[in-house]
C-alpha cells in the first residue's frame, strides 16, 4: 500500500469542526451552503453585520431599483434553509477583532467565537467621495445594500433630475433604469470614457452610444469641483471643473469599491488593496481564508495578482474553498465572468482583457445593438464582450476555455457563423 | 389541490426528493434545499447556464417548450447537452409537474 501525503498545509478532516465565516453576503452564504452540499458536518457559523439572510445584490441597481418588492425576493435562499441544514447566522453584528494565537474572533455585543477555519468573506464598502459638503446628505446615494437601493427609488420620481457620478457599470445600470422610469439623467466620469477601467474603448464607446441614443447626458473627462448643498441638506447641483452646473434633485456616486480588509489587516494578515490569498484561497495565516470581492488572488494566466468584484467570483471561490475545506487540493482556478442589463440589452462578458490584447468587433447589422468583442492574446481568445447575445457568448465562453485560435476575419464577419470557430479536437468527446 | 410540488433530483447514485411551493422554479427547488450541482449563478436570470439538467424522459414532454435564449444558453453547459437537457431556472414546479425527475450533470 502507498501511503500518500497530503500536500504542506492542507487540512486533515478533522481539524476543521467549525468553520467561522465573516461575511453574510453572496460569498459567506454561497460558502455556508457548499460546504453542507458538499457534506461537510462540522459546525459552520456565519457573522453578518447586515440584518438580513444572504441576498443577492445585483438587482439592486437593475430590476430590484425600478419596482418596489419584497426584500425577501432578494434572499439568495429562503431562512429556514439555514436552520434546516445546521448553519448558524448571526445577523447585525460584527466581527471587531480576530485573536490568531487563540484562533478565536471577538464580536462587538461582546461574544467570543472559537474558530478551526476562518473565512474572510466581508466584501466592501461604496468608494465615497472625498467632499464633507455631502455628509449627510438626503438626497445622495451609494449602491450596496438593500435599503440603498430602497432610498434610491423613493427619489426615481418622472421628471426629476438625476446626476450620477461614476461611468461604470453600476452607474450605467442605474442611469438605464432612471430613464426608464422618466427622469432626466446625466453621467459625470473623470475618464475620458465610460467603463475606462474594465473594457476596451470600442466597447466604451457603443456603450456611450447607446446611452446616448436613449437620452443620457454624458460628461466624460469632466470631474466635480463643487456640490452645492442648501440648508435644508439637500444637493441641489453639481459644478463640474469646467464650470457648467448640472441642476440636481437626486445624485448617485457609484465610483467603485473599497475591500474591506481593516479586519485583516488588524490580525497582521498579508493586505493590499484586498486580502492576500494563495491559489488555494489561503491566507498568510494558514486557518485563515478568504473569499469574494475582498480577496486578492495569483492569476493563473498572468503571475499577478487579481480582485474581482462579480457574483460569478464569489459563487466560484465559495465552491473551491468548499472543497478544500472538505479534503480537496484542487486550486482556485475559473475564468472569469458576469453580466450587467442596461436597458434593451443584456452585456454578458468572459475573460479579463488586457490593454495589450488585439481587439476584434464583430457587429451584426440586422440585429439592433448586435455588437461582440472579442480579444485576442498571442492569437489565442481570452475575453470577449457579447450584447444581447446569449447564443455567442455560450460559444465565446467555451473559445475562451479553449484558448482557441482563430482567424480573425472570420471572428469579424457576423457572416460566419460563430460555432463554426470552435475547435473541433476539443469540441468532440474523445472515444474511449 | 395541494399548493406544493414534488420534485426528484438524481445525481449519480443519490435521490433527493424536494416539496416546494407551487411557482418556484426548479432551479430554486434545488438551491433552495441545498440539492448540489445546481449552482444558478445568475439567480435565474438566462445568464449563466449553471442550473442545467437532463429531464427524464418520461417527463419531458410535458414541459412547455424552451423559449429562444434558453435554447441558446443551452449550448453553454458545462456538460454537453442532449434533447434532455433544460434550464431547470426556466422550470416552474407545477400541479403537472409533481414528481418531476432531473437528472444533475456530472460535471456542474
Amino acid at each position: 500500500m502507498v501511503v500518500v501525503d497530503r500536500p504542506e498545509g492542507a487540512l486533515t478532516e478533522d481539524a476543521v469542526d467549525h468553520v467561522v465565516i465573516v461575511g453574510a453576503g453572496q460569498a459567506g452564504g454561497d460558502l455556508a451552503a457548499s460546504l453542507r452540499e458538499m457534506s461537510f458536518a462540522g459546525r459552520i457559523t456565519m457573522i453578518g453585520g447586515e440584518d438580513s439572510y444572504p441576498y443577492s445584490r445585483h438587482p439592486l441597481s437593475k430590476t430590484f431599483l425600478r419596482e418596489k418588492k419584497p426584500r425577501s425576493e432578494l434572499l439568495l435562499r429562503p431562512e429556514e434553509t439555514y436552520e434546516r441544514f445546521d448553519i448558524d447566522v448571526q445577523r447585525g453584528v460584527r466581527v471587531v477583532s480576530i485573536e490568531r494565537e487563540n484562533k478565536r474572533v471577538l464580536l462587538d455585543d461582546g461574544r467570543i467565537v472559537d474558530y478551526d477555519a476562518l473565512v474572510l468573506a466581508t466584501g466592501g464598502s461604496p468608494r465615497t467621495y472625498p467632499d464633507d459638503s455631502l455628509a449627510d446628505a438626503s438626497n445622495v446615494f451609494y449602491l450596496r445594500a438593500a435599503e440603498h437601493a430602497d432610498g434610491l427609488r423613493g427619489h426615481l420620481t418622472p421628471g426629476a433630475r438625476l446626476t450620477v457620478i461614476g461611468g461604470g457599470y453600476i452607474g450605467l445600470e442605474v442611469a438605464a433604469v432612471a430613464r426608464g422610469l422618466g427622469l432626466e439623467v446625466t453621467v459625470v466620469e473623470r475618464e475620458e470614457r465610460l467603463l475606462a477601467r474594465v473594457t476596451s474603448p470600442v466597447t466604451s464607446a457603443f456603450f456611450a452610444q447607446v446611452h446616448d441614443e436613449e437620452g443620457v447626458v454624458l460628461r466624460t473627462g469632466r470631474s466635480v469641483s463643487s456640490f452645492r448643498v442648501g440648508p435644508d441638506r439637500r444637493l441641489t447641483a453639481v459644478v463640474l471643473d469646467d464650470d457648467t452646473t448640472i441642476e440636481t434633485d437626486v445624485c448617485l456616486i457609484g465610483i467603485g469599491l473599497r475591500p474591506d480588509t481593516e479586519l485583516a489587516q488588524a490580525a497582521g494578515l498579508e493586505v493590499s488593496d484586498g486580502v492576500l490569498v494563495d491559489s488555494t484561497l489561503r491566507t498568510s495565516d494558514p486557518a485563515i481564508f478568504a473569499i469574494g470581492d475582498v480577496a486578492r488572488f495569483p492569476s493563473r494566466d498572468s503571475g499577478e495578482t487579481r480582485r474581482l468584484e462579480s457574483i460569478p467570483n464569489c459563487t466560484e471561490q465559495a465552491r473551491a474553498l468548499a472543497r478544500t475545506l472538505t479534503g480537496g487540493t484542487e486550486p482556485f482556478d475559473a475564468v472569469p465572468w458576469f453580466w450587467s442589463d442596461q436597458y434593451d440589452m443584456k452585456l454578458q462578458v468572459v475573460g479579463l482583457a488586457n490593454p495589450s490584447d488585439v481587439v476584434i468587433v464583430r457587429r451584426d447589422p440586422d440585429r439592433k445593438r448586435g455588437f461582440a468583442v472579442f480579444y485576442l492574446r498571442y492569437d489565442e481568445v481570452c475575453a470577449a464582450e457579447i450584447v444581447s447575445s446569449p447564443r455567442d457568448f455560450a460559444i465565446a465562453k467555451k473559445l475562451v476555455h479553449q484558448r482557441a485560435i482563430v482567424d480573425p476575419g472570420k471572428l469579424a464577419d457576423p457572416a460566419v457563423p460563430l460555432k463554426d470557430l470552435l475547435s473541433k479536437a476539443t469540441s468532440t468527446p474523445a472515444v474511449s | 389541490m395541494s399548493d406544493k410540488s414534488k420534485v426528484v433530483f438524481v445525481n449519480g447514485a443519490n435521490r433527493t426528493e424536494v416539496e416546494v411551493l407551487v411557482g418556484t422554479s426548479a432551479m430554486h427547488a434545488a438551491t433552495d434545499n441545498l440539492v448540489g450541482g445546481i449552482i444558478g449563478e445568475c439567480g435565474g436570470d438566462l445568464s449563466c447556464a449553471t442550473c442545467h439538467v437532463f429531464v427524464d424522459p418520461e417527463w419531458f414532454d410535458r414541459l412547455d417548450a424552451p423559449g429562444v435564449d434558453e435554447r441558446d444558453m443551452l449550448e453553454a453547459t458545462s456538460e454537453e447537452p442532449t434533447e434532455f437537457s433544460r434550464l431547470s431556472c426556466q422550470i416552474p414546479c407545477t400541479a403537472e409537474t409533481d414528481g418531476i425527475v432531473l437528472h444533475i450533470p456530472e460535471s456542474q
